[in-house]
């Protein structure tokens, strides 16, 4: 591994922020170089939200991705910004639960992942994000698989620790599809 | 060694500051900073500190002014149009001679503004803090790694010289999380403050923390000292890192988040064979005058690159005595220059070449 530029948009609530800490904290404990920068102004629930991970070997220079070569769109409006912006030959993933669309471009290589309803069928309706996330890691590599636990269990707080296994859970819907 | 946690950078500098031995911050909330403000709440009542929630960016930065009287560690935080708002206390703190540690996550301007990064308060923070002849040490941190470092710097060289120092980060420095480690066995300076005003047990004469002086002899006395005292800071404070300048014959200048996306373009033209380097500020004032010329004789070209209307040209200008031209790259408004921008401009400044 080099050096992944990942881009997470979507709706604010969907976990965008969080996802993108998830992966953030799992490439720490890999003794990875990261950076987490989200998008930060009058969104709130429902707006648009999303952030910049990158995960190095190398010291990170600037934080803001704006070619990504991981995009994780999870709404239409963010596919519709950010498909141009993606390097050639990135790698986007789609929840096409919500996205009905596909890509246009031919130089990208597109993921779709029915993630909200994934979400849903296994009792997890807020968790898409975890699905797409699950995904994205089997189809990158960006972070290891099995340990994934340790990214989760510095994000989820010690007060929702009863939300570690539905996440574990939807992960590896993610990772297993 | 501690463990390395991901903080923001805003919760990065609250942390290192109780770290630093403050227990008093007085703040009101403004995008982006915000988070300084949340993490003290949460953290100073376990702590036997003190969070207040002041009523203004005026009353805030006027308790900064009194518990900086007793001695006490002490700071506050805002954003542009708050900064603003506090330069009369800013005036006062160093007529008084008092420490503090004022931080500023700048936000596009002038007026409201917006709230996206920028790094437009440059000659408020470096030359314009308040009225009268007064400077403040300025940090400017570019990794969150030193918006922890620089705040337990703040602090020491507020104490050892009596003055304000200020942190000047932007929304982007604020907002983003990093690997970062506060260390618990980081070594805290403390500083006999005799002239604090602490009570007098009736042992001593009593202190006065004032900044009038109805006398003109008197005021010249104190502003001459002053400088006297900021002279020595300029000789032995400015902090500054060279990146790639070995052989480099263009010199970018820039510092926050500015240099992060620079350190970017210039990997980048060092690929496609361009000879050029970075020299970041940390200290904004004092200047890093000395790198600055020393690499006037090795370079054909400096950049400067920044999110102002090019605040920082002057001080580049003067410090290498005008010996090169000094060029912009900048975006401004809470824009952010791309690599690719400041690639271009470099390209232009290597006469087209590559």
């Amino acid at each position: 591994m080099s050096t992944f530029n990942i881009l997470i948009a979507g709706f604010g609530g969907q976990g965008v922020l969080f996802a993108g800490k998830c992966l953030a904290y799992k490439g720490l404990t890999e003794n990875k170089q990261v950076s987490w920068l989200p998008s930060y102004g009058p969104e709130m629930r429902g707006g648009t939200a999303n952030c910049s991970v990158i995960l190095s070997d190398t010291p990170v220079g600037s934080p803001i991705v704006s070619n990504p070569d991981v995009l994780i769109a999870m709404n239409l409006p963010s596919l519709d910004k950010y498909e141009n912006e993606a390097v050639s030959g990135a790698k986007i993933f789609i929840d096409s639960t919500l996205i009905t669309r596909k890509v246009e471009r031919e130089d990208v290589e597109a993921f779709y992942v029915p993630a909200t309803k994934m979400a849903a069928d296994i009792g997890a309706p807020t968790l898409a994000n975890m699905i797409i996330i699950g995904k994205m890691i089997k189809e990158t590599g960006v972070v290891d698989f099995d340990t994934i636990e340790v990214g989760l269990k510095k994000v989820i707080p010690a007060r929702k620790a009863d939300m570690l296994e539905l996440n574990l859970k939807a992960l590896k819907a993610g990772y297993d599809l | 060694m501690t463990e390395k946690v991901l903080m923001k950078g805003n919760e990065a500098i609250a942390e290192a500051a109780i770290k630093a031995g403050c227990r008093h911050y007085f703040g009101y909330p403004i995008t982006p900073q915000t988070e300084i403000a949340a993490y003290m709440a949460k953290r100073m009542p376990k702590i036997e500190g003190t969070f207040l929630q002041a009523e203004s960016e005026i009353a805030a930065i006027n308790m900064v002014y009194g518990v900086a009287a007793t001695g006490k560690r002490v700071m506050t935080s805002s954003s542009s149009p708050g900064i603003a708002l506090k330069s009369e206390g800013l005036s006062y703190l160093a007529g008084a001679d008092l420490p503090a540690l004022v931080v500023n996550v700048q936000r596009g301007g002038p007026g409201l503004g917006g709230i996206q990064p920028s790094q437009s308060d440059y000659f408020q923070a470096t030359k314009a803090g308040g009225h009268g002849d007064f400077r403040m040490i300025v940090l400017a941190p570019a990794f969150v790694q030193e918006m922890a470092d620089l705040t337990i710097k703040g602090f020491d060289l507020a104490d050892k010289y009596r003055m304000t120092s200020m942190i000047l980060a932007d929304g982007t420095m604020g907002q983003m999380m990093e690997p970062v480690e506060i260390r618990e066995d980081a070594e805290i300076t403390t500083y006999d403050k005799p002239w604090a005003v602490t009570g007098t047990g009736c042992k001593r004469e009593h202190n006065i923390v004032n900044s009038l002086f109805l006398k003109p002899d008197q005021l010249e006395k104190t502003n001459i000292e002053r400088y006297e005292r900021y002279k020595l800071i300029e000789e032995s404070e400015a902090m500054y890192e060279e990146f790639m300048m070995e052989d480099a014959e263009i010199c970018v200048v820039a510092f926050g988040i500015a240099a992060r996306v620079s350190q970017n373009a210039i990997v980048e033209a060092r690929k496609q064979g361009i000879k050029v380097g970075m020299i970041r500020p940390i200290t904004l004032w004092p200047f890093p005058k000395k790198p600055l010329l020393a690499a006037a004789d090795k370079v054909n070209k400096f950049i400067s690159v920044e999110l102002s209307m090019g605040q920082m040209v002057e001080d580049i200008e003067l410090a290498i005595r005008c010996k090169k031209p000094v060029e912009l790259c900048n975006r401004v408004g809470g824009m952010i220059p791309s690599p690719e921008e400041v690639l271009a401009k470099i390209k232009e400044a290597n006469g087209g070449k590559n």
